[in-house]
């Protein structure tokens, strides 16, 4: 009973949300196909649904998405051990910590976007700027969550660790980084959203290569409204399933404490 | 002056590390009283434990890094390491900083891009306000608008911006579009939330003394929901300026982020290293501004209850 009742209640819920995508949906139906709209400005609704069919049956979609997502986690890999480490040593260290921090946060300030040009003056406008733009953006959010994640570990801990006469190495696996596990997640989990938005952004600004931005661009250069729509709803579904994800594993990796 | 008794002594206690806890500088002053008539500068040995100076001493730290990155870029300079396209000389960055202070150049364009960033920030402040008030109060309206409004937020402004140059072309309304829907993301998700987060008890006092709606809205509601708007207006308007920079790297003739991109395109490194402090400084200077009108909020919070 109790199951069948809340399966109904879901449905209800699912329904309401639905109203209203739908009601866009049929208007932007109507007005394109009873010709209100101009088609060259508002592609009618099919156009993206054969957009995405002539991109999966050619092929050209996967090799975007592989190509994508190939240089997103390259470059998390790249950002989030180099953040990773960097918010490890700043947490022990207050030396660090006062060496480091006031340059980090003067860095923090600047938008992120703004150091592309020096990345493609630097790196190229190949894969490398790419991966090392996409690397500087998951590197902020792992320093800062680990580092006030290792800040924040109990002192009692450490004074009990200190009482079993633990090694440096010990003190580190087996105090540190468990107590400071929900926030090192956090930052993964924010560093792979940053890590994604920054793939975007390189495959627009560094224009070579394959790419799920370098489509949208394209699409938007030759007036291919479906090849953009197409590409709003790749980024957004992408970025959700990388969303949910993350929160799976957390919950997951959490459970287990 | 009595004789100087132990003067070894005494200099050493003012040559110790600065004390970590404040016992030990209890009994540190508890050791120079005995021997301060000797040659102690009891004045100076204070003062290298006040707290003061030990955050000065330690904020000198913080020049550590700067200004070796500042010495090696000199010396890359004077040897000629890299040519002038990969990294220009520190010189060279100043005078055309200058140069774009004095001409006007910066202050035309900082102009433009704070008129968008004005435009779209508070267009989308006020859209996300009432998007999360309304949400907040009625479960029916959060029904129907969140899965849409979920989506939306899914797709970084970013991803946007494509689109809505087909729909509403390369003119100031898509960079304002752009501008707030990245400041109203935030601003929704928090206002949402804090009207949910009001604690029940507050809610049934007001029901207890029989609040009028007008009197549980300015007594209740607002003060029990204004730390966490406020936060998400600030978040808002981080966002903000990061969609404008972003836009205008990719779609605009004028304003700073085109300028940086300009500065790219004619290898000037020069004017995107400059470019590049102005659009950090103007990031600064937005959260300090924000995080003093909110500590400002916060105190008036207090005195509300």
């Amino acid at each position: 009973m109790t199951q069948i009742s809340q399966g109904r209640r879901w449905l209800t819920r699912d329904l309401r949300g639905w109203v209203l995508p739908l009601a866009i949906l049929a208007l932007w139906y109507t007005v394109t196909t009873w010709g209100i709209a101009n088609t060259h400005i508002l592609a009618p609704p099919q156009a993206v649904w054969l957009e995405g069919y002539q991109q999966l049956a050619s092929g050209a979609f996967l090799l975007d998405l592989a190509a994508s997502l190939s240089r997103d986690l390259a470059g998390l890999l790249l950002g989030g051990s180099v953040g990773f480490l960097l918010g490890l040593l700043m947490g022990v260290s207050r030396w660090t910590e006062r060496l480091v921090a006031p340059s980090f946060n003067a860095l923090k300030q600047i938008a992120i976007f703004a150091w592309i040009p020096l990345i493609s003056a630097w790196f190229g406008m190949g894969e490398s700027g790419k991966v090392v733009f996409i690397a500087l953006a998951s590197f902020y959010p792992m320093v800062i969550n680990v580092f006030e994640g290792v800040r924040g570990v109990n002192r009692d801990y450490m004074e009990v660790a200190r009482v079993y006469q633990f090694s440096h190495w010990q003190r580190l696996t087996r105090v540190i980084l468990p107590a400071a596990t929900p926030q090192i997640l956090t930052g993964i989990h924010l560093a792979l959203i940053y890590a994604w938005l920054a793939t975007i952004g390189a495959e627009y600004f560094l224009k070579s290569g394959y790419g799920v931005g370098n489509a949208m661009i394209d699409g938007r250069e030759h007036f291919n409204m479906g090849s953009v729509l197409f590409g709003v709803l790749v980024v957004g579904l992408i970025g959700a399933s990388i969303n949910w994800i993350a929160s799976r594993l957390e919950q997951r990796l959490l459970r287990w404490r | 002056m009595s004789q100087p008794q132990t003067p070894v002594v005494a200099v050493t206690t003012t040559l110790l590390p600065l004390p970590r806890r404040r016992r030990e500088r209890a009994t540190r002053r508890r050791f120079e009283v005995k021997f301060a008539p000797v040659i102690t500068p009891s004045a100076l040995s204070r003062l290298a434990t006040s707290p003061w100076l030990r955050t000065l001493y330690h904020g000198l730290w913080g020049l550590v890094l700067p200004a070796l990155v500042l010495w090696l870029w000199f010396e890359a300079a004077t040897h000629e390491w890299l040519p002038a396209f990969i990294l220009p000389e520190p010189a060279m960055v100043r005078d055309t900083f200058v140069d774009l202070w004095v001409s006007g150049e910066l202050w035309s364009n900082l102009e433009i891009s704070l008129i968008r960033v004005g435009w779209g920030f508070v267009g989308g402040t006020l859209a996300g306000l009432a998007l999360g008030i309304a949400m907040g109060l009625s479960k029916r309206v959060e029904a129907y608008l969140y899965p849409s409004f979920k989506a939306i937020s899914q797709i970084p402004a970013l991803g946007w911006i494509p689109l809505l140059i087909m729909l509403v072309g390369i003119g100031e309304a898509m960079k304002i579009l752009v501008i707030a829907k990245a400041a109203l993301v935030p601003v929704t998700i928090n206002t949402q939330q804090s009207i949910r987060n009001i604690p029940r008890s507050l809610l049934e006092v007001a029901q207890v003394y029989q609040f009028t709606p007008r009197q549980l809205l300015s007594k209740v509601v607002i003060p029990a929901t204004v730390p966490g708007v406020f936060n998400g207006v600030r978040y808002g308007l981080t966002h903000a300026w990061l969609a404008l920079v972003t836009v205008e790297m990719l779609a605009s003739s004028e304003g700073t982020g085109f300028l940086m991109v300009w500065g790219r395109q004619l290898g000037q490194l020069d004017l995107v290293l400059a470019t590049i402090v102005v659009i950090g400084a103007v990031g600064l200077l937005f959260d300090v501004t924000l995080q003093q009108i909110e500590n400002r909020l916060a105190r008036w919070r207090r005195f509300a209850f």
